[in-house]
């Protein structure tokens, strides 16, 4: 009886073997379908899907075929140029009028106007709603009755805001900013449509915008499928018949899969392998300038930092980092040697300027071990540089900056990494100022401005001054600066700004970050928007 | 027997609420996953005070735990950071890292103990040599190695299969993956089936069984394998639990969305309520495949009695 029992056991067993490998047999169906549809490496969003509530690349990545602002960044040269705004007028960099073009919709049909951007930004501000980019509508007037420091809101919609006509609305800001439209380009500032507000989680489990592109459907946490959208009105319509977005649960997998042609695009090439890219892709790996920055930032909440002398310390480490080497042998190019504080995306007439940082961010091992002396050494004799290490390769160029200063004071203890094991700890430890040494910090800028270059990060207490470093002269320059009406000017200001953030290292400028992707041979018209996001609706699949 | 089960199973009830409140605890001592929603700025007070609202971590811990504990009685594991239910979650991710065991499982079992029963018989024979090296090189190299070494030829290379697994992962795609989780495992059931094989053969049993003039499959299936079963059974059921749980590196190198996949991106955005809601669920499988282990003792041999 009981044999009978395990024989029975074993041929259900071999039963099931069996069939699961006859399935098996198939396996591999190519990258796409015909129709022109290509496939693209994804990561699941962190936040919910809205507008005003993503910040990190993956969800940009959607928002950006899926919507339409009244800017749009141009891919290539970065600049801000109208998409859905006919005009934006001002007289005072306080007071704006905005025409909203006629003749654009949603896909459901229902009409882009004014009042579908006034009522997102509303929705944005809102604190209630808990969007993560509500300080984006920060400048704008009453935005502190909707969107309190403490306590609840006082206001449900922002006082600076008035829709005037059909097409036309009027922001008033609470201060003078002269660069406020070239902001408008950011994924925040989105119209949405009435379904948005009438039935939310439908919404959310189908976003719908006014891009050139709308959503067929979406799995969460595994793929959202977009395809073109036939009637969409805009200039830019998509030169495919869509894209699949697919889920990754690793960047070294989707690259595997794209060597060995399941995948079409890949917009994150790991680490590990951008040595072989060049080699496996051939032409179809694409390195280009993108808008972000990394630095050395430094606690100045900790007394031996913030001292006169503590500037030539931070000098002295700058020079000691040999950049030029570790961008060339870790990053393999991806990244190029810093120097200035802004990014080279921006372009001599948006503010970048090569050279700025001059002798101090040169390598002179000689130099810098004087300049660091001079300022009476390392406090405390040796620097821990903070990280975190579950994601990128922090790991790899932060021992190779400690090594490079290592060398140059020639003491192999001077500098040691210092890892936390996750970004959410890494954040919390720094909102805290519990950071016992400089520590990694990197910008990607949310628009092309000089402004977002500086403004976020040196401030008094701004959102990204992550080090509290505060000085009255910047702060004083920046104000002029926002408040000039030209733009020229305002980036002449600007710079002036940045020059008192040199002569202070308020950081230590490291590299610029080149976004990398790889490609099929399907694909072709492949490139990198300066967010080193691709430009989907451009790529043409054969 | 009924009354033995019953007693193991109210038995695990103090060890789930045991095994919550830790890990509830150790995700606990990570610190502040707000800070982590905002990218590289912070997040502004009052919205980053609302989130923690939201998600009930402006309370103190104990009563975050027994929230939390009340909500699962009544079948709420939470809300995940990104806006979806855990419960949603565990609805896509079982099923397929299920699979992927059931995979692991049944090469564990065919070709493990096929392996140990041949080598057992032959001891010493060049097949019993042969095998020994092999599990040996097999336990020797970390499952990462063999995953991606095994996805470049047969899925890059020779494009036997495709290097990753689609998003519904059926049962075809998933036989190399498995094959590779199960691999460490394999070999020490191969080590273990042969080792008690060789012992038994030599008992009066086996001899009497011979003596009787009894066929030799019907010696070796019938009355040495399965009483040399016990430790295997022993072995292959403990494994359940730690290839479920254990599975995150073969579900990352092969992009299987299952239950790794989702730990491991729970722990990177200190999502307290989806590693938790996992980690528990894991916790009664592992429970559950123990008891189910102690079950099977009794049918394989008579001797052993629960009362």
């Amino acid at each position: 009886m009981r044999a009978a029992t395990h024989a029975k056991w074993a041929a259900g067993a071999l039963a099931v073997a069996l069939t699961a490998t006859a399935c098996g047999g198939g396996g591999g169906s190519g990258g796409g379908g015909t129709d022109g549809v290509l496939s693209s490496s994804w990561g699941d969003p962190q936040n919910p899907l809205e507008p005003a509530n993503t910040n990190e690349v993956q969800g940009g990545k959607v928002l950006d075929m899926v919507f339409r602002g009244l800017k749009r960044y141009n891919p290539k040269t970065a600049k801000a140029e109208n998409m859905l705004a006919e005009k934006i007028d001002t007289k005072d960099s306080t007071n704006f009028t905005i025409t909203v073009k006629d003749g654009w919709t949603f896909s459901n049909g229902e009409k882009v106007t004014a009042k579908s951007f006034v009522d997102a930004w509303n929705y944005g501000a809102n604190l209630t709603n808990n969007q993560r980019n509500a300080y984006f509508f920060g400048q704008i007037d009453g935005y502190t009755a909707v969107h309190p420091d403490s306590g609840k809101p006082t206001a449900t919609t922002l006082s600076g805001l008035k829709v005037t006509g059909p097409q036309t609305f009027t922001v008033k800001l609470s201060q003078k900013f002269s660069t406020w439209p070239d902001t408008l380009g950011y994924a925040a500032f989105a119209p949405l449509p009435s379904a948005f507000f009438k039935d939310h989680a439908a919404w959310l489990a189908k976003p719908v915008g006014n891009g050139p592109y709308s959503i067929d459907s979406y799995t969460k946490g595994s793929q959202m499928s977009l395809r073109k959208w036939d009637n969409y009105p805009g200039p830019d319509k998509a030169q495919n018949g869509g894209v699949d977005l697919k889920v990754y649960t690793d960047n070294n997998t989707a690259y595997t899969d794209l060597t060995a042609g399941n995948l079409d695009l890949v917009d994150d090439v790991p680490a590990s392998q951008l040595k072989n890219a060049p080699a496996d892709l051939g032409s179809r790996y694409i390195n280009t300038p993108a808008g972000i920055i990394q630095t050395l930032a430094f606690p100045y909440y900790d007394k031996a930092w913030n001292t006169p002398d503590a500037v030539k310390v931070r000098t002295g480490l700058s020079m000691a980092i040999n950049r030029k080497q570790i961008t060339e042998t870790i990053f393999q190019k991806t990244r190029t040697p810093a120097t200035d504080w802004t990014s080279p995306v921006l372009g001599t007439s948006g503010g970048y300027q090569a050279g700025l940082c001059g002798k101090a961010c040169d390598y002179d091992p000689a130099a810098a071990k004087k300049l660091i002396a001079d300022g009476g050494g390392l406090p405390g004799g040796r620097i821990q540089l903070s990280y975190n290490a579950d994601t990128g390769s922090h790991k790899d160029w932060i021992d190779a900056v400690c090594n490079s200063i290592n060398n140059t004071l020639g003491n192999d203890r001077a500098c040691v990494g210092r890892p936390i094991g996750t970004f959410a700890d890494f954040r919390s430890q720094i909102t805290q100022q519990k950071m016992p040494g400089p520590f990694r910090a990197g910008w990607q800028m949310d628009y092309p401005l000089i402004q977002n270059f500086l403004q976020p990060l040196y401030f008094t207490n701004a959102s990204s001054n992550d080090g509290k470093w505060t000085n009255a002269q910047f702060d004083k320059l920046v104000n002029e600066a926002n408040a000039e009406t030209d733009t020229q000017t305002a980036i002449k200001k600007f710079q002036q700004a940045e020059g008192v953030v040199r002569d202070n290292m308020a950081a230590i400028p490291l590299w610029y970050q080149n976004g990398s992707a790889g490609y099929s041979e399907r694909l072709s018209n492949v490139a990198l928007n300066p967010f080193s996001v691709p430009v989907y609706n451009e790529i043409k699949v054969s | 027997m009924g009354r033995y089960v019953i007693r193991r199973l109210l038995q695990m009830i103090p060890v789930f609420i045991g095994a919550t409140l830790l890990i509830f605890l150790m995700v606990n001592v990570m610190g502040d996953p707000i800070a982590g929603l905002c990218g590289e700025r912070q997040c502004d007070p009052a919205t980053a005070a609302q989130l923690r609202s939201q998600f009930g971590l402006d309370k103190p811990v104990w009563q975050q735990y027994a929230t939390y504990m009340g909500h699962v009685f009544t079948g709420d594991f939470g809300t995940a950071f990104n806006g979806q239910k855990v419960t949603e979650l565990m609805g896509t991710a079982f099923p397929i890292t299920i699979r992927l065991t059931i995979v692991a499982i049944v090469f564990e079992i065919i070709i493990g103990i096929t392996l140990g029963v041949i080598t057992g018989l032959r001891r010493g024979r060049p097949v019993d040599s042969g095998v020994l090296l092999l599990t040996l090189v097999v336990i020797s190299v970390p499952t990462f190695v063999t995953g991606l070494i095994v996805q470049l030829l047969l899925g890059v290379k020779w494009n036997v299969i495709s290097p990753s697994v689609s998003t519904a992962a059926p049962l075809g795609e998933l036989i190399v993956p498995g094959l590779v989780l199960a691999s460490v495992s394999l070999a020490y059931v191969t080590r273990l089936t042969r080792t008690s094989i060789a012992e038994n053969n030599r008992s009066d049993y086996v001899r009497t069984a011979i003596a009787k003039g009894l066929p030799r499959h019907r010696v070796i299936t019938r009355h040495l394998l399965r009483n040399s079963l016990i430790p295997v059974i022993t072995f292959i059921g403990t494994d359940i639990g730690a290839l479920m749980g254990g599975a995150i590196v073969t579900e990352r190198i092969f992009n299987i969305h299952g239950v790794g996949y989702q730990l491991y991106q729970g722990i990177l955005r200190q999502n307290t309520q989806t590693v938790v809601g996992f980690v528990t669920i894991l916790v009664i499988i592992f429970l559950l495949a123990n008891l189910l282990v102690d079950v099977l003792y009794a049918v394989l041999d008579p001797r052993i009695r629960y009362a």
